[in-house]
């Protein structure tokens, strides 16, 4: 009976979303030569697409409602391999010897995009600490890694800074940029700071286009070095090798650093800040030192890893740096889990790898993450990977679940 | 002089159709508090249909006012069925989630959006038909104002006087108002939440439509990347009048249009947009609740 | 028990990742050319047609027997005009063992890529890179191109500017992009040299904003007889529409982003008399003749923007490989700068800075409703 009205359902629906794309879809004019150009065919695809997927769309959205009024979703597969220290150590030992012999094993290119997807890892846990942990939505994490690749570039070309000094002079630089900006936004609420964030981002782009005599304009700036090693100069294999294990290490380092902040009094008061704010001021909480820690740390580590992806495309211009490559790595955060590390590790990797392996796809791949990013909010808002915390947090909900769960 | 009636003819002309735009986004944030980030792209849609019905009329051989009417007519009602699906789709369900998810499924729908008319259609810019162009104006009034942007002012001003006597007077605009101020008081007293808050989409839709074919047929051509930028500034110019309130976002539209025809042609066009969002966030800073809007007080 | 099995299935991962890496790295002697530029993307329409051109001479070339025996082969990568992907699209090419490249498409884009095919000593003839930088710093003996510089084309629309049309107070303005500001930075310096004329107004255009009226407005009362324009054509109809709208008869001389029949189509009357530079007129050429029919034959319609600079790219390098007989780096650098190639856009061979000689630009103006070139 239900399964029928559902059936019924989801036909109505597929009619509307018929009509509804019809213009778009189907009509393709082309008002320079004059000719219209019907494309029927597409109709079937969509009535059959938005059917199957209107259809699976209800099913899950009840399967949705009805866990939630019965249990509070228990922890999946993955969570549970991250957990069990029986578990995750083997996966774990696996994972770094993988990473150890991967740039031997594979070709110059692998290791270059396995190294882009790293600079991602580290955008993605940068950002990670001002939207997962402290929850506040920057849409203009872009320009922090705009401030760290122009400062490594740039005190290059001028100073002739070598890549091991402008590292940490790049990631200052960023951070208080973080601060600078955090400064004026304090005062604003979740929604009016994302799009503060996004207004900053874009001037900053614009004025790196504009101001030819400081930032070479939008011909960019060319011939960076890579870093060197010893002050040897490498050929191009071996400096990707290098970059490969720079980045891991660097990777391991800001995995450290966060983990240790997620647990320090800091981290804890940003989670606190996140869930409720006028509750945690009312604690107690410092909110302007939480919140401009969170930017300043956040931006630390777009400003490194911008110096980093400077020194290895070795020629940046402001056309890297738009709103989309912020959304990119907002989508890794919230796919990944906010505010789960492993979670974001994961979601970088497979965002950044996925489209260079399934080149087919390529035009799909921003249609794709916009649907994903919808797909992830409406049914798993946790991500991937859930945030560990939330066990820690909620020791005690936990505890009455397994009673009540016994009563049941 | 001259020069600063052009400039701020020009600032005006564009700064009804920011206020057009605006509207959706003062009217669903007053709603939902939810910044629709999709709805730039709806006016996007909207002046992509009026592109396709207008060059199908023109086809059929029909010409000037004609084409302008039902092409507008046209857009009109997909904006308005996309609006009421986006909302159905990205925003219902989350309801009763924490306020930054709507905000990413709407990122999420305006990204969507953005690429389902580029990979459908087409990611070059196509030539909009001048619709406008037929208008004659009485002598008087030509020396002053060229006729398409007389027609998009008068237009923009009917609508937001309409938009105002509708939510001043009729029974739906009395509802929305209600469910602004307090949900789950309207909801108490029988005003059907869900119902309201389909109609605001389907009524901000509209005006971003109407705004897309005044401008698309104004500049001449259109691409799926228009709603992006126009989106951005219409809801600057939301939050300079105050989000929430609808004066202030046809306040703020004319304030945005003529800062920026101003700085162009005082200053420099190269830094037009950071003019705009120099404004923004100055005005953020010292004045969160915008120009006209009221603060209003967190409650816990 | 569980552990055993994650661990199966992560050596079955790696296993197979290896196994496709090693499928790829096969040997052969066929020649591999890397195609690279946007195939995807807002760009695609500028890197598509030169694929396509690729593919109809190689076509051409492997029905007559291949170069000195060997069959050509193409290897298409997308950098959808970034610069970090175009540097990992080189590496890939790289790891491919290409033995030229033919790309990248945007400026941008090639700069970032450069540095790794100079390393691994692979040439690379771009159709459609314009930033001066690339040939005349020196800096990338492996790079050559087939469409002329900015500040050749800026030089020739300066000249003509003040020379031809005799005007003397000029506006510049531009997109802001690499291409388009680029272009009009040489404008105004080749105009302010020369004494001659004077620039009136220099700025930057917002790609995409909403209107133009703002800066038509400033033109039109900055008094000037000329508005040179640096940047394509969607923004450019847009300007020109609203300066005509309001009555203004200033030139409008622009550059080869602008010498596109969309412009007309996107201008409709406006765009008459609007002068722009592009490539020597080539419809009198009979390879270029033969060339685009070849297109319309395959594809069915009209070859899109670089088409015949990539197909002259493409010739030129398998001539000179033909010649060098090897595709080892040096011998064919050294036969593309010595022998001419009959192509498309003429006899052309390259310079040592790697600038074409013989593919020049002309003027040309739009009348009744197409670029007529000006002599």
């Amino acid at each position: 009976m239900k399964f029928a009205e559902e059936l019924k359902k989801s036909f109505f629906i597929a009619s509307w979303f018929i009509l509804l794309t019809f213009p778009i879809m189907v009509i393709q004019v082309n008002t320079i030569e004059n000719i219209v150009i019907w494309r029927w065919h597409n109709i079937i695809l969509i009535g059959l697409g938005s059917f199957a997927f209107s259809f699976c769309w209800q099913i899950f959205l009840n399967k949705k409602s009805s866990t939630k009024l019965i249990a509070p979703a228990g922890l999946s597969p993955l969570n549970r391999l991250m957990n069990e220290p029986r578990l995750y150590r083997p996966a774990l030992i696996i994972i770094g010897l993988a990473a150890l012999i991967f740039p031997f094993v594979f070709s110059h290119y692998q290791i270059n995009i396995m190294t882009t997807a790293l600079i991602y890892v580290m955008l993605g846990l940068g950002l990670n600490i001002e939207v997962g942990l402290a929850g506040l939505l920057d849409l203009g994490y872009v320009a922090f890694y705009a401030v760290g690749a122009y400062s490594y570039a740039l005190l290059n070309y001028h100073f002739g800074l070598g890549f091991w000094t402008a590292l940490p002079v790049g990631a200052l630089l960023a951070a208080i940029f973080g601060i600078l900006i955090g400064f004026p936004v304090l005062r604003l609420r979740g929604d009016y700071l994302a799009i503060v964030t996004l207004a900053f981002a874009e001037i900053i782009r614009l004025v790196l286009e504009n101001w030819n005599a400081f930032s070479f304009g939008p011909s960019g700036i060319s011939n960076i070095p890579r870093p060197g090693f010893f002050g040897r100069n490498l050929t191009p294999e071996q400096s990707a090798i290098y970059m490969y294990f720079l980045l891991i290490l660097l990777c391991l380092l800001t995995i450290f650093i966060i983990h240790r902040l997620q647990h320090s009094r800091i981290g804890r008061a940003w989670v606190a800040l996140r869930e409720d704010e006028l509750a945690c001021q009312a604690m107690g909480i410092d909110k302007t030192k939480a919140k401009l820690t969170a930017f300043a740390l956040g931006a630390t580590w777009a400003g490194m890893a911008g110096v980093i992806f400077a020194a290895k495309t070795t020629f940046i211009n402001p056309a890297s740096f738009t709103f989309l490559e912020s959304a990119m790595i907002l989508s890794i955060v919230v796919l990944g889990g906010m505010g789960s590390i492993a979670g974001v590790i994961i979601a970088a990797l497979a965002l950044i790898l996925l489209p260079e392996y399934l080149r087919v796809f390529s035009d799909y791949r921003m249609i794709l993450f916009g649907a994903a990013l919808i797909m992830m909010m409406i049914f798993r808002p946790q991500g991937i990977l859930a945030d560990m915390r939330k066990k820690y947090e909620f020791h005690k909900t936990e505890d009455s679940r397994t009673i009540k769960r016994d009563v049941l | 002089m001259n020069y600063f009636w052009d400039l701020f003819l020009g600032g005006i002309t564009r700064g009804s159709i920011y206020a057009l735009i605006a509207l959706g986004y003062t009217m669903v944030y007053g709603i939902l508090e939810l910044i629709n980030f999709a709805h730039g792209e709806i006016y996007m849609i909207g002046a992509f249909t009026a592109l396709i019905a207008a060059s199908l009329l023109t086809m059929q051989g029909l010409s000037g006012p004609a084409v302008l009417v039902l092409a507008t007519v046209v857009a009109v009602l997909y904006a308005a069925a996309y609006g009421f699906t986006v909302e159905k789709i990205a925003y219902k369900p989350l309801r009763q989630a924490p306020r930054l998810s709507p905000l990413i499924s709407a990122i999420g729908m305006s990204i969507f959006l953005q690429n389902y008319v580029m990979l459908a259609q087409t990611s070059d810019f196509l030539p909009f038909p001048n619709l406008l162009q037929n208008v004659e104006l009485p002598a008087f009034l030509n020396t002053w104002i060229a006729p398409a942007e007389f027609m998009i002012i008068l237009t923009a001003a009917s609508l937001m006087l309409g938009l105002t006597l509708i939510l001043k007077f009729t029974k739906m605009g009395k509802a929305m108002r209600a469910v602004a101020q307090d949900r789950t008081m309207a909801m108490l007293l029988g005003v059907n939440v869900n119902r309201i808050i389909s109609r605001t989409f389907i009524v901000g839709s509209v005006l971003a439509a109407i705004g897309g074919v005044l401008i698309a047929s104004h500049v001449g051509r259109i691409n799926f990347y228009i709603g992006f930028g126009a989106g951005i500034k219409a809801f600057t110019a939301a939050v300079l009048g105050g989000i929430g309130s609808i004066p202030g976002a046809m306040l703020g539209g004319l304030v945005l249009g003529l800062t920026e025809s101003f700085a162009t042609g005082y200053i420099s066009s190269d830094y037009e947009n950071v003019f705009a969002f120099a404004l923004l966030i100055l005005i953020l800073i010292l004045k969160p609740e915008g120009i006209l809007g009221r603060s209003s007080q967190q409650k816990v | 028990m569980k552990s055993t099995f994650i661990i199966k299935y992560l050596i079955g991962m790696l296993l197979s990742l290896m196994f496709i890496t090693t499928l790829t790295a096969q040997a052969t002697d066929t020649i591999k050319i890397g195609i690279a530029g946007a195939h995807s993307g807002d760009l695609a329409s500028y890197g598509q047609p030169t694929v396509k051109a690729a593919q109809l001479v190689i076509k051409n070339i492997n029905a007559a027997g291949g170069v000195a025996g060997r069959k050509v082969e193409l290897i298409i990568e997308d950098d959808a005009c970034k610069p970090e992907m175009a540097t990992n699209v080189a590496t890939k090419l790289v790891s491919a063992k290409v033995d030229a490249v033919i790309g990248h498409i945007c400026s941008g884009a090639t700069k970032a890529a450069l540095r790794t095919y100079k390393d691994a000593g692979i040439i690379v003839i771009s159709p459609s890179a314009t930033s001066p930088e690339l040939t005349f710093s020196g800096q990338y003996p492996n790079f050559f191109r087939t469409i002329a510089p900015d500040s050749a084309q800026a030089k020739l629309v300066a000249d003509f500017t003040l020379q031809t049309l005799k005007l003397s107070k000029i506006v510049i303005i531009h997109d802001k992009g690499d291409y388009g500001k680029g272009f009009a930075e040489y404008a105004k310096k080749f105009i302010e040299g020369s004494g001659k004329a004077q620039v009136v107004l220099y700025e930057g255009v917002t790609p995409g904003a909403v209107d133009y009226s703002a800066i038509v407005q400033k033109i039109k009362y900055a008094g000037a007889d000329a508005v040179i324009y640096g940047g394509y054509h969607p923004e450019a109809a847009s300007i020109v529409q609203q300066m005509r709208k309001k009555g203004m008869k200033t030139a409008f001389i622009s550059d080869d982003g602008v010498k596109d029949q969309t412009f007309i189509k996107v201008a409709s009357s406006y765009a008459e008399g609007v002068y722009a530079s592009g490539p020597k007129d080539t419809t009198k050429n009979p390879l270029a003749i033969a060339a685009i029919a070849e297109h319309r034959k395959t594809y069915g319609a009209e070859p899109g923007a670089f088409y015949l600079n990539a197909y002259a790219a493409t010739q030129a390098l398998l001539h000179a490989m033909n010649k060098a007989k090897s595709t080892e780096h040096n011998a064919v650098a050294k036969a593309l700068r010595t022998y001419q190639a009959d192509t498309p856009l003429g006899k052309i061979r390259f310079n040592k800075d790697g600038d074409a000689i013989g593919a020049g630009f002309s003027m040309y103006q739009v009348q009744k409703g197409v670029y007529v070139e000006i002599k």
